[in-house]
């Protein structure tokens, strides 16, 4: 039977990361199918040359057999397919009519626009209110509207980029039902998700990507998820250059039961009960508890909108939780992920960016000689590559701007250092300098560090103890027995028990 | 009373037609996030325009003339700040001072002084039996073209905004640029569009200030109607209608000036005067005032 | 070719031309283009020192008239203490209306300078007219408020050595001071200067645009006390308009501000004469500033789009 959309042989790359290698994928008629892999797999690349938003360098694209080329959206859209994205694209000031309707052309008949958008609720359970403004409907409903944007335009292939990241269980169970009434009245899904219970569950289909490729294709129902693990995580990536000088390990604690008191002393961290809502009313932590001794280093994992982020600059005491205790040492260093944005001053010079550390509390004049030899420092001891001091971070490579933004929270914080994606961007090198200088122990007690990051081989490298966040929740994970058996965290990012 | 009410009424709607003409304009570059503080620029132009083209004996060749000159010197304003992307608000600055400077000098080397003699001045029209309402009859309906012209235009301006696919793309633009172009919309081509439009309405106010009113051009005669027009927007809410009607609280504010030199009221008039300015900042600091700005605008 | 020469002799040509005229005008245009420059550079839209300009020559002429027969350094004291409260209050309106409000100051401070035109028109046909009645100004300032002049023959008074030292203040405080290296850092970097730096942004913000208000009410002050000896109707030639070029010209960074002032006071003096001599219309200088700011637009897009390209470069590697 003709595969409804076929992608086959699709490679991409973006400069020198190849993305996509060989990705293939059959999604038939009728059906939802779900797209799964670890970050950066390359799910979301696929789609989006599903709908034209991206060329591949090679590969083929067949809607009913029929081989087509997409030089824009305009041309997926025609061909019916549509997109609903991770991160809405509405105008929060027009009505739900008017987001239907942007971008068409003549005259705009208000009431047909909102008769529409009422025979399509009519006739798919996607309820919306026309003449709301979109901005003040929920989150769920912003949904819909973006479904029902896509279906507005005829389109018979949806495709949803983790459209339950941030729903509530409620509006998840609502929409699944949705999707697989869709599915049986001959529309067609792809949902790309890292929820792999759910996925299971709901879909016909599962295609799994590892690395750009496609590693297993396959009907769902009869698939455990332990091959599913077991496809994602594939063998145990070679972590020689990844690993930290046996030395400056500690032995790892066999208790790693989260609430476990640390060996004599106080905790560094102590959160009981945190919870965190953002400013649009969705709800990112619930109920996090979680001791960090001194000299741990707690690895956290998670997918994106797992709610780490939020975590993170909880424990870094840039955000402050909505509900629950925190307990946290005066000053937390704090390494984010967008360096340039959020740690640094890109136009300001190197003595200036270090001194930016504690600038809240500085009073009277600016000692500059000191501040100058305390960056000099620094750069000595990472052996930050600059032409001097007063050079402006612009001129940093990415590298060297990193090992100046840990090198400064480690120097105006001793005890704790919290640390988001810190080798992003950087090449080996540079990669494996952070990495040590973060996880290094200096200074009595050693401090506590958050070590957080996307690649999952690299935070068992660094980390004591590992803990994974899924859908707001915090939890310990258990190592494996053997070494390099990498399935209780892809169970962990997965939501899996 | 009578005596002093007609005339108070017919000077309002006289004031409130240039500067509804350059708020109307301001009102669609706005809504299509752009801030064109250089709108005092376009006007200054189109005074000059309309002088210069007016040679040919005709208001109307005077008012494409005066239409003209607004959209040349937007133009140079959107190429700033929609292909080149430089800020707004310095651009804009920039450019009433070019427009300022610019007829200034033009004119002097045409001329020799800073004023012109008198040109003719368009003559009022009155429209038969409705400018014989009582009170408001004479004020509204016995006016010159360009009021007119106004009536016609505002509901127009307002229905395509609010019933066409055009007046949606501009809205689009100026709340959501990203959820826009995502939809199809060509967000640059609406900006430059929309800054020539309010080229081309402010060019038409210096236009019905020289052809209409004043009849001679004299340096700095926009007088700061650029930036009114900005506090007219506002003051509207960034709706046509809205705005039409805030250009005539401010045309009420000019004229009862001299209604209150008429009547020797105590009241100092500059305080009236300052009114429209001081109901803006107000309607801005309560939520409504706020909620009702493009979001885009300025960005 | 004979208006540039012209232009030349107007502002530098003579003594009297270069203390009286060129460094006259450009006391006020400095005092301004500071306080435009301090403003934008913190991401302060501050379109409003002409306004608050009014406000501190207000005051100042009000505290003149008042204090007349105190002796004189109290009466100039008080003049610019006035000037400065009131430009900073002045300022403080729309500070507040955005922090607590949230309406764009950009917005406001246009509003507020017409609110300010019309206060100027009511004081000074009202409250403090001229004792005849007549005329549309206030009384001349007595000799205990008139600031003392600098050279003997010239017009160049106290004023333009206050605008240095304010301009010298404020690089010394932005370069040397804790405060200064926190607006600079909230300028450059909003984000880092609060995530990094833990500094409050938004207090920071206010408290330069309450400086940025001081400023422009010392340069009222200013003018009043040493030019005009009166306040009138025009006192102002949109000075804080001019200023936002002059700010731009000195690139927002206060130690260029004075060469800018200069350069934008001699065209100004200069201006006259080229009109008187060449028959070249003054206006033509505002012709200048305008392309002279469009320039600087353009060539700063050009950088910033290179430097893009650049970092886009070595990101992939190529």
């Amino acid at each position: 039977m003709t595969a409804r959309l076929a992608l086959r042989g699709v490679r991409k790359r973006f400069g020198a990361t190849v993305a996509l290698d060989d990705a293939h994928c059959e999604i038939r008629a009728g059906t939802v199918h779900a797209l799964l892999g670890e970050n950066g797999a390359g799910k979301t690349t696929l789609m989006r040359i599903a709908f034209g938003i991206i060329t591949p360098e090679s590969g083929v694209i067949e809607v009913d057999g029929a081989p087509v080329r997409f030089r824009s959206s305009a041309d997926a859209i025609a061909q019916g397919i549509g997109m609903v994205h991770q991160h809405f694209m509405l105008v929060p000031a027009m009505t739900v009519a008017e987001n239907v309707a942007l971008g068409g052309r003549g005259r705009f008949d208000r009431a047909a626009a909102e008769e529409r958008t009422r025979s399509i609720g009519r006739e798919t359970g996607l309820l919306l209110d026309p003449g709301a403004k979109a901005g003040e409907l929920g989150v769920g409903a912003q949904q819909r509207l973006e479904i029902v944007k896509a279906l507005a335009h005829d389109a018979r292939i949806l495709i949803l980029d983790e459209p339950t990241a941030v729903l509530s269980p409620g509006e998840t169970t609502e929409l699944y039902s949705w999707l697989r009434r869709f599915a049986a009245q001959g529309g067609t899904v792809v949902l790309i998700t890292h929820r792999l219970e759910e996925a299971l569950e709901i879909a016909d289909d599962v295609t799994i990507l590892r690395a750009g490729r496609t590693v297993l294709e396959s009907a769902a129902p009869g698939l455990d998820s332990h091959t599913v693990i077991a496809a994602l995580t594939g063998d145990p990536a070679s972590s020689s250059d990844l690993a930290v000088a046996p030395q400056e390990r500690p032995t790892a604690p066999t208790d790693s039961a989260m609430h476990a008191s640390p060996a004599g002393g106080d905790a560094v961290f102590s959160l009981e009960g945190v919870g965190y809502v953002d400013a649009a009313g969705v709800r990112r932590l619930s109920d996090v508890n979680l001791w960090v001794a001194p000299g741990e280093i707690l690895g956290v994992i998670g997918v994106e909108g797992a709610g780490q982020r939020e975590l993170l600059r909880i424990l870094a005491g840039r955000l402050q939780p909505t509900s629950g205790t925190v307990k946290r040492p005066a000053q937390v260093g704090f390494v984010p992920e967008d360096r340039s944005r959020d740690a640094l001053i890109p136009s300001m010079s190197l003595v200036e960016n270090f001194a930016l550390a504690g600038a809240s509390s500085r009073r009277g004049l600016m000692d500059w000689s000191r501040l100058d030899a305390e960056t000099n420092q620094v750069i000595n001891e990472l052996d930050v590559r600059t032409s001097s001091a007063d050079a402006r971070v612009a001129t940093l490579s990415g590298g060297n701007q990193q090992k100046l933004v840990v090198g400064r929270e480690r120097a105006v914080a001793r005890a704790a250092l919290v640390a988001e994606n810190p080798t992003r961007g950087l090449d080996i090198r540079a990669s494996e300098r952070v990495r040590r200088e973060i996880s290094a122990r200096r200074g009595t007690p050693a401090p506590a560090v958050i070590y957080h990051s996307s690649d999952l081989d690299e935070v068992l490298a660094v980390a004591t103890r590992v803990v994974a966040c899924f859908a707001g929740r915090v939890t310990a994970v258990v190592p494996p027995a053997t070494e390099g058996d990498r399935t209780p965290y892809a169970k962990a990012l997965m939501g899996v028990e | 009373m009578d005596l002093v009410l007609m005339p108070f009424l017919e000077a309002m709607v006289r004031t409130a037609t240039p500067l509804a003409f350059a708020a109307l304009g301001e009102l669609v570059a706005e809504r299509s996030g752009v801030i064109n503080i250089g709108l005092e620029g376009a006007i200054i132009a189109g005074c000059l325009g309309a002088l210069v083209a007016s040679g040919a004996d005709s208001a109307g060749v005077g008012f494409a003339g005066a239409a003209a000159a607004g959209m040349f010197m937007t133009a140079i304003f959107a190429f700033f700040v929609v292909t080149l992307r430089t800020d707004q608000i310095i651009t804009g600055t920039a450019l009433t001072l070019l427009g300022l400077g610019a007829t200034g000098t033009i004119h002097r080397l045409l001329h020799e002084t800073g004023a012109t003699r008198g040109l003719p001045t368009m003559a009022s029209i009155p429209v038969p039996w409705l400018s014989e309402i009582p009170v408001i009859g004479p004020a509204l309906f016995d006016q010159k073209l360009p009021t007119y012209a106004l009536y016609a235009f505002v509901p127009l301006l307002a229905w395509w905004m609010q019933r066409t696919h055009a007046g949606l793309a501009l809205r689009a633009t100026g709340e959501n640029p990203e959820a826009a172009r995502a939809a199809g919309i060509a967000t640059q081509r609406v900006r430059w569009s929309a800054i020539l439009f309010s080229g081309l309405m402010g060019g038409l106010c210096g236009g019905t200030l020289v052809l209409a009113q004043v009849g001679s051009f004299n340096e700095g005669m926009s007088a700061g109607r650029g930036f009114i027009a900005i506090s007219i927007v506002v003051l509207g809410r960034w709706t046509a209608l809205g705005t039409a009607g805030a250009a005539l609280v401010f045309g009420a504010a000019f004229a009862l000036q001299y209604t209150f030199q008429a009547l020797a009221w105590p009241v100092p008039y500059q305080a009236f005067l300052a009114f429209p300015y001081i109901l803006t900042l107000v309607l801005l600091a309560s939520l409504r005032g706020r909620a009702a700005a493009p979001a885009a605008l300025g960005a | 070719m004979e208006a540039l020469i012209a232009l030349w002799d107007g502002a530098f040509g003579s003594a009297y031309a270069f203390w009286s005229a060129t460094l006259v005008r450009a006391t006020p245009l400095l005092l301004v283009g500071l306080a435009v420059a301090l403003a934008f550079r913190a991401g302060v839209l501050n379109i409003g020192a002409e306004g608050q300009l009014l406000a501190g020559a207000t005051a100042a002429t009000a505290v003149a008239l008042a204090a007349a027969s105190l002796p004189r350094p109290l009466v100039i004291g008080a003049m610019i203490i006035a000037g400065v409260v009131a430009g900073a209050l002045w300022a403080g309106i729309a500070a507040v209306l955005r922090r607590r409000f949230g309406v764009m100051e950009v917005i406001s401070t246009i509003m507020l300078n017409f609110v300010a035109l019309n206060l100027v028109s009511w004081v000074i046909r009202g409250p403090l007219q001229e004792p005849l009645r007549i005329y549309p100004q206030s009384a001349t300032i007595s000799a205990s408020g008139r600031w003392p002049l600098l050279i003997e023959g010239q017009r160049l008074h106290l004023g333009f050595i206050l605008a240095v030292a304010c301009a010298a203040a404020a690089w010394w405080v932005l370069a040397r001071t804790a405060t200064g290296f926190r607006v600079r850092a909230v300028g450059a970097g909003t984000s880092a200067a609060a995530s990094a730096g833990g500094i409050d942004t938004e207090r920071t913000i206010m408290g330069v645009f309450l400086a940025s208000g001081a400023l422009a009410g010392l340069a009222g002050a200013s003018e009043v006390g040493g030019i005009t000896w009166a306040l009138y109707e025009g006192i102002s030639p949109g000075y804080g308009y001019t200023a936002i070029a002059v700010a731009l010209l000195a690139r927002l960074d206060a130690r260029w501000v004075a060469a800018s002032a200069l350069f934008f006071g001699a065209l100004e003096a200069g201006a006259a004469s080229m009109q008187r001599r060449a028959g070249v219309p003054s206006v033509v200088v505002q012709v200048i500033v305008a392309l002279v700011v469009l320039s600087v637009l353009a060539l700063a897009r050009w950088r910033a789009v290179a430097a893009e390209r650049a970092l886009v470069v070595r990101a992939e590697g190529l």
